[in-house]
């Protein structure tokens, strides 16, 4: 499967010709691995590491260089942000619209992605994956105009519509490169059998793409989660999502360290947790189509 | 549905919709995609031909190419920010392929804790990107920001980052190849790990050394990929605007120094409401992305021949 693309590394299994287990290199390259490797780790976690520590101190202490790693913690940031300024209210639009848009994508997109792949609409799909180019800006104006008409700006119908846009070529796109992968005889001989093509795509070729969707549904989430730019535009001040929120908070004139640090770590946490239990499909999402050339 | 039944019968919805699937099937999604990509990007089209400002309601003037004229000509907005477009994505291109490539050859192999690096990998990627920028913002806060006092505990006297005119951009850089360098590492191991060995083999065999088999075996072997992943990752690239937005607000700044393309287009349409000008400048964009694609997709063709 070329979606899967993961590496098996559950060591003392016997492997297959590809990876080699006798240790390669020098001792001095074993050095220079480890080291390098700490410096890798240390250069990725260190700032997120940072900015949550700034969440549990006092604005006071924050200003304070001689109290960088040892002071007293406090969760008074997390008490501010959380209740004097509603952001349950916006995690549960965030939560809300990635939810709803993701599913809706997998509705249309999981069938399209299927019809593409079977039948080499090579065309279709290239329509579909433009808007992975096109500039959100330009679509933003007309829809932005059309919406306001139609008195929905400010309402979560119009946010899901536009998260769909980003959601809706990423399934697409993974999904078909899933569908490649699946091997057309099961379907066949489920033909054979006496289903029709749709019965076997639902009966057959859908309960296999399960963790396909899983992984193009993960993802689309994600994206939808930390999408800024549409809902600066199209949310109102019932449907604003969590970026939006973190973005206002700095429109004041002095900027709150501690409670800025404090909505950030809110906003990364759910889909840092989200992302360590699926891990494995965020890596196949991320290079599904990439080795294929 | 009894599936028996429903091949027997040769006419009726059923039997319809299995001859018609496939239009069945992407219709929905193509439809999608029309009314609210492509229809908005005609319109985008239509725009710039007018001298629409204001409000989009307000009545508009065919002006022809004028609009395109007005932008071609600006060197005081539009010229800078196509350089800084094209400087933010090479730079942070080279430093992400370069640095994904060391940090995927350093993973290929299998070693203990590889979950942890792993994990120390996805971090950065999910991260929230405004949330990113504003974490960016305490660390390079010229007064209390730990990037000076890292700095200073090494005797480097202190930098303005995000506030000095002429690093900004330089910081916004460091960002992006920070939170994306892990894609690129995600994609090109995805490669490495798919490549057969037998060639690497026979070049140690033959006695060469590590830097040799990198150059003449695993790295032309490895171009399709590395290719992907600047396509995939130029084109985001291009297109950044959450961090530039959170790290230095409306128009990239007080001197625009970190006002992209898309910061200019944004600005114009949703601040400045030029709606006409600013369809100008994203046609333009669109038309920059689609030509740096296809550079590419060229390249690659020329590339696996």
């Amino acid at each position: 499967m070329t979606v899967l693309t993961e590496n098996p590394s559950s060591a003392g299994q016997p492997q297959p010709l590809r990876r080699p287990r006798k240790p390669l290199g020098t001792r001095a390259y074993k050095v220079f691995r480890v080291v390098a490797l700490i410096a890798v780790v240390l250069f990725l976690i260190a700032p997120l590491i940072w900015m949550l520590l700034a969440s549990l101190k006092t604005n006071v202490d924050i200003y304070d260089t001689a109290k960088s790693f040892i002071f007293s913690p406090t969760f008074e940031n997390y008490a501010n942000v959380l209740q004097r300024n509603n952001y349950f209210v916006f995690i549960f639009n965030s939560f809300w619209v990635a939810f709803v848009s993701t599913a809706l994508s997998l509705v249309l997109g999981v069938p399209a992605a299927y019809a593409m792949s079977r039948f080499t609409m090579h065309r279709s799909a290239l329509v579909v994956l433009m808007a992975r180019v096109i500039p959100g800006v330009s679509l933003l104006v007309p829809w932005y105009y059309v919406f306001s008409n139609l008195k929905m700006v400010g309402g979560f119908e119009v946010l899901i519509l536009s998260h769909m846009f980003v959601a809706l070529p990423l399934i697409v796109y993974i999904m078909m490169s899933y569908f490649d992968s699946l091997p057309l005889e099961l379907e066949e001989s489920a033909q054979v059998d006496g289903l029709t093509p749709i019965g076997a795509f639902q009966r057959i070729t859908l309960p296999l793409s399960v963790a396909g969707m899983a992984t193009a549904g993960i993802l689309s989430f994600i994206f939808s989660w930390n999408n800024f730019m549409f809902a600066l535009v199209l949310s109102g001040s019932k449907t604003k999502t969590l970026p939006v929120a973190i973005f206002d908070f700095v429109s004041y004139a002095s900027i709150d360290w501690g409670g800025l640090m404090a909505a950030a770590t809110v906003v990364t946490i759910p889909i840092m947790i989200i992302a360590l239990f699926t891990q494995k499909y965020i890596v196949s999402g991320m290079t599904a189509g990439a080795t294929k050339g | 549905m009894p599936p028996a039944a429903a091949t027997n019968s040769l006419t009726g919805p059923t039997n319809w919709a299995n001859k018609h699937r496939k239009w069945l099937f992407a219709a929905p999604a193509m439809a999608f995609v029309g009314i609210l990509i492509i229809f908005p990007l005609a319109w985008t089209l239509y725009l710039s031909l007018t001298d629409s400002q204001g409000s989009v309601r307000a009545a508009t003037d065919f002006i022809g190419l004028e609009n395109y004229m007005t932008v071609l000509s600006d060197v005081e907005r539009f010229w800078p920010a196509v350089g800084r477009t094209l400087t933010f994505t090479g730079i942070a291109l080279v430093c992400e392929v370069v640095l994904g490539m060391g940090i995927a050859l350093l993973l290929w192999r299998p070693f203990r804790g590889e979950k942890w690096v792993r994990v120390a990998i996805l971090l950065p990627l999910v991260a929230t990107p405004v949330a990113v920028g504003m974490m960016w913002r305490l660390i390079f806060d010229p007064n209390i920001g730990f990037a000076n006092q890292l700095l200073g505990a090494v005797g480097i006297p202190a930098q303005p980052w995000l506030s000095g005119q002429d690093t900004a951009l330089g910081t916004t850089i460091f960002m992006d190849v920070w939170q994306w360098t892990p894609m690129v590492v995600l994609i090109l191991l995805a490669g490495l790990t798919s490549l057969s060995e037998e060639p690497d083999e026979a070049a140690r065999m033959d006695g060469a050394n590590a830097f040799q088999r990198f150059f003449f075996i695993t790295l032309p072997l490895m171009m399709p990929t590395v290719i992907v992943a600047i396509l995939l990752r130029g084109i985001d690239a291009l297109k950044t605007f959450d961090i530039l937005y959170a790290t230095k607000g409306k128009g990239g700044g007080s001197f625009h120094e970190v006002e992209t393309l898309n910061v200019y287009a944004y600005g114009l349409s949703f601040d400045y409401n030029q709606y006409g000008l600013s369809s100008a400048v994203l046609i333009l964009f669109f038309m920059i992305i689609i030509g740096s694609m296809w550079l590419l997709t060229m390249r690659k063709k020329a590339g696996s021949k």
